[in-house]
């Protein structure tokens, strides 16, 4: 073990933290990413062709695959009892199989066989009863095996298929719902992370990952731009996350997307295909694939080929270079895997009955117990409760995001903390979704906190909207309580609107010495009004709410006597319904 | 004392008569003077009698672990140990210091044995005759016994004598000139193509591969995963049922034992053997088999048959595809078990630092013998992309045949197969250096590699000595899981046969003589 002893503890953990600090400073707008998306070039989003552009030759059609990594999420590994967890010293989590002492055997781990058949059953693909495991072999100094034990012949699961929906306008109304096909899911052994130090000309080796299960997903090239990539993964990431197979936070490498891109003119075979690597994060996924779509056509454009490569994107740069390639072309030499025996899976009907349940796994069981899937989750949100099928997106996709701060998928996500709300207060959903998006929303992001983290609970925003719905506070008070709410100081809606005076003027004669002031300097306005000129007893009701700072009931008001006494009295009803201002917030912009 | 067998030595420590440190300290000595049989690679000296000073304390409580408890056992060198070095007698892992046992390790120690040392071997077992190890050949103790000193014909001159010496046999033929010589009561082989039976024939002592996936492999460092099985190496085949109901059984850390629970069996005395039925594969009549053993061979059928036995001729056409088939199968794996070995975790590292993939080449050209490097050398050629199909995949559905060849015959009523172990009794070293490694293991494995490709379990019984007053041995192959069929026989058989004891001028120096059954008749 000589080798691993000189390995320092130095390496990997910083830079896994600078990894985590980019992405904790993402937020503000991009990280929305329906609007995001917007922003993508080359694709129009009805998967069309992309235009040569000034030449007026045959349009280029970008195809799309995805080779995606996820980590399950598990307790152990996938062949050994040592943890998994990120970012623990290096080399604390191996066991002698996973540093391949010679000897050591691998022995299947049931719960990141369940994860797979979980996934595989919410990706719609065929599992199949009978698995195969096998070796590839390469030398690398984080493979320690030289060997990586994978299914390469016949994986778990084939042919599935997976929805996702992205936005076409800038507006967030229109989405269209896509569906790229899943050719296969296999499962596999993760490597171990090496570490060179140039100017010292060693490497550092960290076998804490070596041996962690991996799921490779593989989606055909059914996509056509990097925003289709992009939602493509994104949808991946919450289904994953939903079903808890894996965690799924790219910047922890808990998901790891290799794009395949080539372009080709229509009706012919499609083009050379490069590899693009080093993704990290989503957003640079976009980035990547339109990026190596647009230096594709350009190349060809200007009568270059494209070369069968691996390339790696550079996210300061913005662009794909090529790889430099360690080991040329690569035989892997796959031979079947002779110390585990064939992976076999049961339904209800193939369950033997004499077996220890124990040794089995029965996908019927999976099945059944397999959470509603996000795709139900939204649909459940927008039928129950009214709201725009784009906000029952922003609920469940912003949470996601977010985790990229944290390696603990929250479980209290905003879709959660939003029918909490709802369940306490007397508003209607659709006016609560307006607070949630909008003003819980935006305060999370601005302070880069999870929903879990926000200082005003579930509980305190359905008392503060109570207040509201009972008119005992106007909505501009809310929006100041909110504020002060916001402080964690542990006081309630209530409490804040008394120490600030914020309730609304119950007083009739108060709130009557205040309207005829208003009126005794407002002549002019009061002149027009009593000429027929209704538009104008907003500015004087402005004036009030003015005054009071919001806290005139509007009901009270209109009907004090100084208001009155200047407005017919059949005009009362008609600017109830034209209140300005009061309710905007509600309205989702 | 030292020439008893498990049971009576147990019996001799539970009554007192010997007590677990003289019995090591003696075993200790008989190894320091039979230093020149280079059967040991490490000799645990200070553990054992630390291992035998504890086990007298449980002998005084009256609570020995079991029936193996204070009796001294060897294994050889390519099972993990945990703090004692483990070789596979090759540079690669010279001073590698396992962290933990391999399971049968454990339940031998579990059981009270007494660990005298690890056995010498061929590099990797790779080999058949044990001389293809970094740490030299072993001796055949019966290189030095009256019966061969006697029988074989002196040669004129005096440095002759001393290369008159013949091999072991392999790859573990460590173990079994350790039980051979009486140094220890049994030991651990490892049988992936007759490594175990073919010293077990050489050596004159009982040599048992049992069914793939009855004993645990984990913790045996592997050179065919799929046809390595641990191989028990006995005096006698009480013993052989003995190790093998201690051993056997699932192990959680090796997914390829069997689910079901393993019940432990002694073996019937066999008085009548008319409801057997014994085939004899014809293709087993070899090319290169000495009529010695074929006569041999014919006279136990003729045992079997004169005691109202049926015994049939049966064919197993496949059988002669065996060696270039495994030939494909095994360089294939040890290319890839191989691979593991790059100086990074543990074993050598060679000092070329000028960039990885030198300091990989270097390690391995230093660390692996040429037998190695030329199998992991052809093996990567047969797993290449383009040779797959063609050589991989041939050579599985050709082990296919193979075994249904055996599950024909077997379901044709035939219970036990009667075969040679080896083509002919133990070559002189010098010959046997004449031919390189890969055509002699061909020969040699001719006859025992069908059964692991099979899976079969498969035991060598000394039969009789050959005219150079040389052990040669018979092998019965049984039905999968049907050890206790298989071992029933093999003990009549044995009965009958009444082998030679080796007569060794250390022993009777060493030995005080208790025990010592002179066996007069013999089966030649």
């Amino acid at each position: 073990m000589a080798a691993m002893a000189t390995m320092v503890a130095a390496g990997c953990g910083g830079v896994w933290c600078r990894a985590r600090q980019r992405c904790a400073r993402w937020p503000g707008p991009g990280s929305r990413p329906f609007l995001r998306a917007q922003r993508a070039v080359v694709c129009n989003a009805r998967g069309g062709a992309v235009s040569a552009g000034k030449s007026g030759l045959a349009p280029w059609i970008p195809v799309v695959g995805l080779e995606i990594h996820a980590q399950i999420s598990s307790n152990s590994k996938l062949f050994s009892g040592s943890r998994v967890q990120f970012a623990a010293p290096p080399n604390s989590l191996v066991s002698f199989f996973d540093a391949s002492l010679p000897g050591t055997l691998p022995v299947l781990n049931r719960r990141c066989v369940e994860a797979a058949v979980m996934t595989a059953l919410a990706l719609n693909c065929r599992i199949n009863k009978k698995s195969l495991f096998d070796r590839k072999h390469y030398f690398y100094a984080d493979l320690p095996a030289g060997y990586q034990i994978t299914q390469q012949r016949v994986p778990i699961a084939v042919n599935g298929s997976l929805s996702y929906s992205l936005c076409i306008d800038n507006k967030m109304s229109q989405m269209v719902t896509k569906t790229v096909r899943i050719k296969q899911i296999q499962l596999e052994q993760d490597s171990g992370k090496s570490l060179h130090d140039d100017t010292r000309s060693q490497t550092f080796v960290d076998l804490n990952r070596a041996g962690v299960g991996l799921m490779e997903l593989v989606m055909e090239p059914d996509m056509c731009c990097g925003e289709e990539a992009a939602a493509a993964v994104r949808e991946l990431q919450l289904i994953l996350q939903t079903l808890g197979s894996s965690q799924a936070v790219m910047a922890e490498g808990q998901l790891r997307v290799d794009a395949n891109v080539s372009v080709h003119h229509p009706g012919e075979p499609y083009g050379v295909r490069t590899e693009v690597k080093n993704i990290n994060s989503i957003r640079f996924l976009a980035k990547a694939v339109d990026y190596e779509i647009q230096r594709q056509i350009q190349e060809l454009g200007n009568g270059g080929t494209i070369l069968n490569e691996t390339r790696a994107f550079d996210s300061k740069l913005g662009c794909t270079v090529p790889m430099r390639d360690k080991e040329g072309k690569q035989d892997y030499r796959f031979m079947p895997e002779p110390n585990l025996p064939p992976l076999i899976l049961y339904d209800a009907k193939s369950l033997p009955a004499n077996m220890n349940h124990q040794q089995v796994i029965n996908i019927d069981w999976i099945h059944e117990r397999l959470p509603d899937l996000p795709s139900v989750k939204r649909e459940k949100l927008v039928e129950q409760y009214g709201i725009l099928p784009e906000h029952s997106f922003t609920l469940l996709v912003w949470q996601q995001d977010q985790n990229c701060n944290s390696s603990q998928a929250s479980e209290d996500g905003l879709a959660e903390f939003f029918e909490s709300v709802v369940k306490q207060t007397q508003m209607k959903p659709k006016k609560v979704i307006g607070w949630i998006l909008n003003d819980l929303l935006s305060y999370l992001k601005q302070h880069s906190l999870t929903v879990k983290e926000s200082p005003v609970s579930s509980f305190l925003l359905a008392d503060l909207l109570n207040l509201l719905e009972k008119k005992e506070i106007s909505s501009t008070a809310a929006k100041r309580v909110l504020a002060e709410l916001w402080k964690g100081e542990g006081k309630t809606p209530l409490e804040t609107v008394k120490e600030h005076k914020l309730e609304l003027l119950q007083d009739q004669k108060e709130l009557e010495q205040i309207c005829q002031a208003v009126i005794d300097g407002q002549e002019n306005e009061v002149m027009a009004i009593k000429a027929g000129n209704r538009k104008v007893l907003n500015k004087l009701i402005g004036l009030v709410q003015k005054k009071t700072q919001g806290r005139s009931n509007p009901v009270l008001m209109n009907f004090s006597v100084p208001l009155c006494s200047i407005v017919l009295v059949g005009y009362t009803s008609s600017i109830l319904k034209s209140q300005p201002s009061l309710d905007a917030s509600a309205k989702g912009r | 004392m030292l020439r008893a067998s498990l049971r009576q030595v147990s019996a001799a420590l539970k009554e007192g008569r010997v007590t677990p440190t003289e019995l090591c300290q003696r075993c200790l000595a008989l190894i320091k003077s039979t230093k020149f049989l280079n059967a040991y690679i490490t000799v645990t000296e200070e553990t054992a009698l630390k291992q035998a000073e504890e086990s007298e304390e449980r002998y005084k409580r009256g609570q020995p672990l079991g029936i193996l408890d204070g009796i001294p056992i060897a294994v050889k060198d390519n099972f993990n140990t945990a703090g004692i070095e483990t070789t596979c007698a090759s540079n690669m892992l010279k001073g590698y210091i396992s962290p933990y046992n391999a399971t049968v390790v454990q339940k031998l120690l579990d059981q009270g044995a007494v660990l005298l040392g690890k056995t010498n071997l061929d590099e990797f077992a790779m080999g058949s005759g044990s001389t293809d190890g970094v740490f030299g050949p072993v001796r055949n103790p019966w290189s030095y016994s009256k019966q061969y000193k006697e029988k074989s014909v002196p040669k004129s001159h005096s440095e002759d004598k001393e290369s008159d010496w013949v091999i072991s046999g392999g790859s573990s033929g460590g173990s079994a000139a350790a039980v051979s010589s009486f140094t220890c009561f049994a030991a651990l082989g490892s049988d992936t193509g007759g490594s175990t039976r073919n010293p077990a024939a050489h050596c004159g002592v009982v040599g048992l591969k049992p069914t793939y996936g009855l004993i645990s492999r984990h913790g045996l460092i592997p050179l065919v995963n799929s046809m390595d099985v641990p191989g028990i190496l006995t005096r006698c085949v009480d013993d052989a049922a003995v190790l093998l109901g201690l051993l056997a059984g699932h192990d959680p850390k090796d997914s390829t034992t069997i689910q079901d629970d393993f019940k432990p069996f002694e073996l019937p005395n066999l008085t009548d053997v008319s409801k057997l039925s014994i085939g004899i594969p014809k293709e087993y009549h070899a090319p290169g088999l000495s009529s010695e053993i074929l006569a041999l061979w014919s006279k136990a059928a003729d045992l079997f048959k004169n005691a109202g036995a049926k015994v049939v001729e049966v064919s197993l056409p496949h059988t002669r595809y065996s060696i270039v088939c495994y030939h494909v199968l095994c360089t294939a794996e040890v290319a890839s078990n191989m691979a593991r070995f790059d100086g990074l975790e543990y074993g050598h590292r060679s000092d070329v630092k000028d960039s990885t993939e030198s300091m990989y080449a270097a390690t391995r050209r230093e660390g692996f013998n040429d037998v190695v490097r030329g199998r992991i050398l052809s093996g990567n050629y047969f797993l290449l992309k383009q040779n797959y199909e063609k050589y991989f995949v041939k050579a599985q559905k050709v082990r296919r045949l193979i075994a249904n060849d055996f599950a024909k015959v077997f379901r044709s009523g035939v219970d036990i197969l009667l075969t040679p172990t080896t083509l002919s009794d133990a070559a002189p070293y010098m010959e046997f250096i004449q031919e390189d490694n890969r055509t002699r293991s061909a020969q040699d494995d001719i006859l025992t590699q069908a059964a692991n490709m099979a899976g079969l379990p498969a035991i060598n019984v000394p039969t009789a000595l050959s005219e150079r007053g040389l052990p040669v041995g018979l092998q019965f192959i049984g039905r999968s899981f049907q050890e206790k069929q298989l071992l029933t026989v093999a003990k009549w058989f044995e009965k009958q046969v009444q082998f030679p004891v080796i007569q060794l001028e250390e022993v009777k120096r060493h030995d005080n003589g208790d025990f010592q059954h002179q066996k007069s008749a013999s089966f030649s």
